[in-house]
Parts: structure tokens; sequence; C-alpha cells
């Protein structure tokens, strides 16, 4: 089966595929107005990179010259022993290790979860669909601190501080109600009479579900994968209450924070490190970027 | 990086995946030979199809949210740390003494500082004018961009790329670099300023430019998204219209008026949303910008973290925390009733 016959995602992801589109009108832009739209573009691009220039800048510079005013991008004397020193002397690797390990554990079973009850939502209709379906939504307006000290004490009671097994458990979770969401949306686009053929010849429910559903629903899949793979990633007040303080436990947010504490900063540390947290993320999210904001389109906008 | 400690790790974590998986497999296995067996339910199906999100979420939702009610009713703190535990009913007692207050803790929440000093509504016209601020700039700022991102002009991917970079480093990690860089005396912003001849504030201790350097910086990070969700609305305007107006003698803000306006509403209205939720409810930002824990800094939610794990008044922080979250949910349905936004929820 040719995936073509898959409706489209998202109007946007499509239009932008086609060059005629691009421009938002048929006219175009006199020199002068040209001009000002490069400019005013270079100063957004200036103020969006800067930092992140600088801060390669800072990890590039030598033992002595860490707390200088030096304005340069290439530091006189630039050096690679910054990141040597994170990569051998430091903790740094172990909490990327750590980092690693609960992001794909945590993204794995959010997805394996949110994937068949997404399907419960979008093929079935029952009492409490919509009751629940709401109650989903609301879930994503609770403050972020609201459910730490009962999470705490349940994590105190089932003995999982300073384990990653309650991380693990909490961020699978927390993913589930907004994956169900951009799921279902998705599923929703996918015509039902692909899987009643499938039952026609010969597929239970669930065969259908999985041989046809679901390889259909790949790219929502990666989308939600992703989406919970970075946020479990980039999570900070959590790790911080469950863990604790046994510092080779820490995951690489509460570790960079170290190296950045109140009266002491490890400038070459904190750079070197920052650089190279970053360069794969950044790597992942523009390879994947386009299909990112259709997956947050697709929740809000579709429902 | 330590051998031991790593497969620690990882044992750690393959062993929470396989307890889940026979979690799972029992659950299933029971409500299969319940349901599907024994009654030949209809519904059979779609309740294994979404048992094991619906217990998850009980388990680490809905139970916390009630413990959470059940404890705002109380006087807990460090001292009197009492579990309500799963059936419960109200906690009255804890280690023979009365902790029972009733709704005192709801009323104190408006009454009494929530913070050493700073009081509720002190807190609350902060995170209003921080979440109003913010969003206001995002749309501002990421329509701006986009409408500029939406022309045809060369270097358009580069421009997009670099302007998107905010969004895409670790926030943690940018968070970690502008709190550098608002060193008065090394950071690069004041340095640049004293290129041009200002002499920079202090931005750690000054409460007003603390605060202007939390907006500043979420500003930085935020503009990115709503640009990019904005430039995806504008990109399905079909091109027609445009050219119809233009025959029809609109000028460019007729156009933007009567065209470009309307037809990005059903993307920008969610957006809106969803960037009001993530900016009032956002941690990261107020937390790690505000380094010297000043309370003109701090918004509902950094206030509640504090409440709860620097003053540890567990009840009051309870009590504070549903006020916080109807607040929320007040807005939200208000918001989605008067924009019509999410109509389809239910179909």
């Amino acid at each position: 089966m040719s995936s073509t016959t898959v409706p489209t995602v998202q109007p946007a992801a499509v239009a932008s595929t086609n060059q005629d589109r691009w421009a938002g009108s048929g006219r175009g832009d006199s020199p002068v107005a040209r001009a000002m739209i490069h400019a005013g573009l270079f100063l957004a691009a200036l103020i969006a990179a800067l930092p992140v220039l600088r801060v390669i800048s800072v990890s590039l510079r030598p033992d002595n010259r860490l707390l200088s005013r030096d304005l340069n991008l290439v530091p006189e004397g630039a050096t690679l022993a910054s990141y040597g020193h994170v990569l051998f002397e430091t903790d740094f690797p172990q909490w990327l290790f750590n980092s690693l390990l609960i992001t794909v554990g945590t993204a794995l079973i959010g997805l394996i979860f949110a994937a068949t009850s997404a399907y419960g939502f979008s093929r079935f209709k029952f009492p409490g669909r919509g009751v629940g379906l709401t109650a989903l939504l609301a879930t994503q307006l609770i403050p972020a601190t609201m459910l730490l000290v009962p999470i705490l004490i349940l994590a105190i009671q089932l003995d999982l501080v300073g384990t990653y097994r309650g991380l693990v458990i909490a961020y699978a979770v927390t993913s589930v109600p907004f994956s169900i969401w951009i799921l279902k949306g998705y599923y929703d686009t996918v015509p039902i009479e692909l899987e009643e053929a499938a039952r026609i010849d010969g597929c239970s429910q669930l065969e259908a579900f999985w041989r046809v559903l679901l390889p259909l629903s790949t790219p929502a899949l990666a989308i939600v994968f992703l989406f919970n793979f970075l946020a479990a990633w980039n999570e900070f007040v959590l790790a911080r209450v469950l863990i604790g303080s046994q510092t080779d436990l820490f995951t690489w947010p509460l570790g960079i924070l170290r190296f950045q504490a109140q009266f002491q900063t490890q400038w070459g540390d904190l750079a070197a490190a920052s650089v190279l947290v970053s360069i794969p993320i950044v790597a992942l999210f523009l390879y994947s970027s386009r299909w990112l904001i259709s997956g947050v389109t697709l929740g809000g906008v579709k429902g | 990086m330590d051998v031991d400690r790593s497969v620690a790790a990882l044992s750690e974590v393959f062993s929470t995946l396989l307890f889940f998986a026979a979690a799972v497999a029992l659950l299933e296995g029971f409500l299969y030979v319940v349901l599907a067996r024994w009654l030949k339910w209809r519904l059979a199906t779609p309740i294994l199809l979404i048992a094991p999100a619906f217990v998850g979420l009980l388990a680490l939702i809905a139970y916390p949210l009630l413990w959470e009610l059940n404890v705002s009713f109380t006087n807990m703190n460090l001292s009197r740390l009492c579990d309500p535990g799963i059936p419960a009913g109200l906690l009255t007692e804890c280690k023979g003494q009365n902790m029972f207050l009733g709704i005192e803790n709801y009323i104190n929440v408006f009454t009494r500082p929530v913070l050493q000093q700073a009081g509720f509504f002190q807190v609350f016209w902060q995170t209003v004018i921080w979440t109003v601020l913010n969003v206001a700039f995002h749309v501002g700022l990421g329509l701006g961009l986009a409408l500029l991102l939406n022309r045809r002009i060369r270097l358009r991917g580069a421009y997009r790329a670099l302007i998107v970079l905010p969004w895409a480093i670790p926030q943690i990690v940018s968070l970690a670099i502008w709190r550098t860089e608002l060193n008065s005396e090394f950071g690069m912003v004041n340095q640049l300023l004293a290129v041009v001849g200002v002499e920079g504030p202090s931005w750690m201790t000054e409460p007003f430019w603390n605060f202007f350097a939390m907006v500043m910086v979420n500003v930085w990070l935020g503009v990115p998204f709503m640009m990019v969700i904005l430039l995806g609305g504008l990109q399905s305007i079909p091109p027609d219209l445009y050219e119809a107006a233009e025959i029809d003698g609109a000028n460019r803000r007729q156009t933007f008026r009567h065209i470009t306006l309307p037809l990005i509403r059903p993307v920008m209205v969610p957006a809106v949303i969803l960037g009001v939720v993530w900016t009032f409810n956002n941690f990261n930002v107020p937390f790690v910008i505000n380094q010297l824990e000043l309370e003109t800094s701090d918004t509902l939610v950094t206030g509640l973290f504090r409440a709860a794990f620097q003053y540890n008044r567990y009840g009051f922080a309870a009590a504070y925390a549903f006020v916080v979250f109807a607040i929320l949910l007040v807005f939200v349905i208000v918001y989605i009733r008067r924009s019509g936004a999410l109509r389809s929820v239910n179909e």
C-alpha cells in the first residue's frame, strides 16, 4: 500500500514545499523594501545567534583568560583544553549517559501508551470519551510545581528517591496526555475504510491497527517520540527533586547548572559542556522542525 | 565515566521497562479475561486500549491531585508530615495533633504573605505583567519576522535557521549562558553596553533590571516558536486571494487587515493559548535568572516552589497551588469560549 493514500498532516507543511506559494504576495518587492527586509532579518538573526557564538568563543579560551573582557569571537591563544577537561575530568559524560538512558526509556514507554490509547479515542465511541479528552487537555494546565510534593512523598514511600525508576515513570506518564492528542488527531485523518478493507480480508481489529494504521502513522509516531524525547531531555525541576544531591546520578541539566554555582562559575567547563550538549540537539531539531511544528498545530487546531 | 555506575543506571532503566511491560501484561490479561471472555462486553476493546494510560494517569496525576486537595485543608509542614494515604478521607490528625484547618489556608493565600514579604496579589500582578509582556512580544515580533520571512528574498533558509536557534538549544543551556552573560562585570550584555558608552545595570541585584532581564531572556527564547507557527499559517493562505485583492485595488494595509489576519487566526488562537499557558507556568526562566531569589521577580509558579520546598509549608502551598490552577483554568475556558477555538474537540 503506498503512503500517498494518506491525507496530508498539515497544510503548511505542504505549502512550504510549493515554491509558488512562498511569497505572501504576487508582487515583487522594490530594491529598497528588499534591503529593509534583509536588514530586519539580519538583525534578528544576529540577536538570536550572538549568545551562541559567544559561548563557542568562551569555550575556546585558554585557562588564564576565562574572565577576560575580550569580545573577539576567536580568542587569543584559542584551545580545546576546556573540552578535554569537561570530557575527561568531570562527571559530564556520566550525566549525558544518564540523561540519554532516562530519555530513551521514557520516550519509548510514553509512545506505546499513547499509541494504543489514541487508537481507542479515535476509533471507538464510548461513554466518557469527550470528558476524557477534555480532561487530558486540562492536565496541561497544571503548574509544573503543583504536584511535586505529592509525587515526592509517593516516591519516598515507594523508595524511588535517588533512582531513575521514579523519574522514568513520572516522565512517561506525564507525557501521555499531549501525545494522545497529537496521535488521535493524526489517526482521525486516516480513512477508516483502510482498516475496514483489512478486516474484510480477515484481520482482527487489533491486527488492522497494528498492520494498517500504525505503519501509516509513522510520521506522527516520530513526532510524538521526538516531543517526549526533547521534553524529558530538557526537564529540570522534577529531576532536581527526585534525584537529590548525589552528583553521579545527575542528569545533564542538573550538572550543567552546577558548573555555574552562585559564587564561582567554571566558565570554561560550562561553555564547553553547553556546546557539546547543544550540537546533537540543534542538528536533530533543524532536521525535524517541520514535523515538530505540524505536531503542535495538529494537536490544537484540528482537534 | 564510571563503569559500575553506568551499568547500574542501565540495569535500572532496563528493569523499569520490564516492570512496565509486566504490569501492562497483567492488567491487560486480567481485563481481557473479565471483560472480553466472561462478560463479552461491547466496550471491551476500547477499555483494553485505554486502560494502561488511564491507570498511569490515575496514579500519577489524579491521585497526587486528590492528595494535594486533602493536604490543602491542613496545616501540614516539615515537622507535621503525615501522609493521608490512599483511601484516607479527610486528613484531620497527625501524630496525635489536630491538623485540620478547613478553608483557612485558602483565606491565608489572599491575606497573608505567600513568600517572606510578598503577598499573593503582588506576585499575581508580577505574573500577569510577565505573561502579558512576553506573549505580546512573542506574537508581535514573531508575526513581524514571519511576514518578513514570507517574502521572496535570498538567504531565506539561512535566516530562518539562525532565528530558530534559541528554540532549538536546550533551555537549560540557554539559561545558563544568559545568566553568565548577564554578569554585571564580565558578561557580554554589559560589555556591549559599555562599547556604546552606557553603564549597564547590575542585572542580578536590582529588582527592576532583574525582572527586565527575565522578560528579555524569555522573549529571546519564545519568539522563534511563535514565528515558525505563524509562518506556517501565512504559507497556507492561497496566493490567489492576494491577487484578487490587488485587482480590486486594496493597499497593503487593507490586504493585511482583511486577508492575512483573519486567515491566520485559526493558527494564531491556539498558539496564543499555548503561549499564555506556557509563559504563565514557566518555571525555568524566572527561577534561573532570578538567582538571588528576589521576591519582586517571583511569579506564582516559582512562588509555589518556594512555599513548598524552601519554607516547607505544604498545607499552605497546596491551597495556593489550587488557586493558581483555578486562575489558569478560568482564563483558558473564557478564552476558548470567546475565540471559538477547539470547537471541534468532541466531534
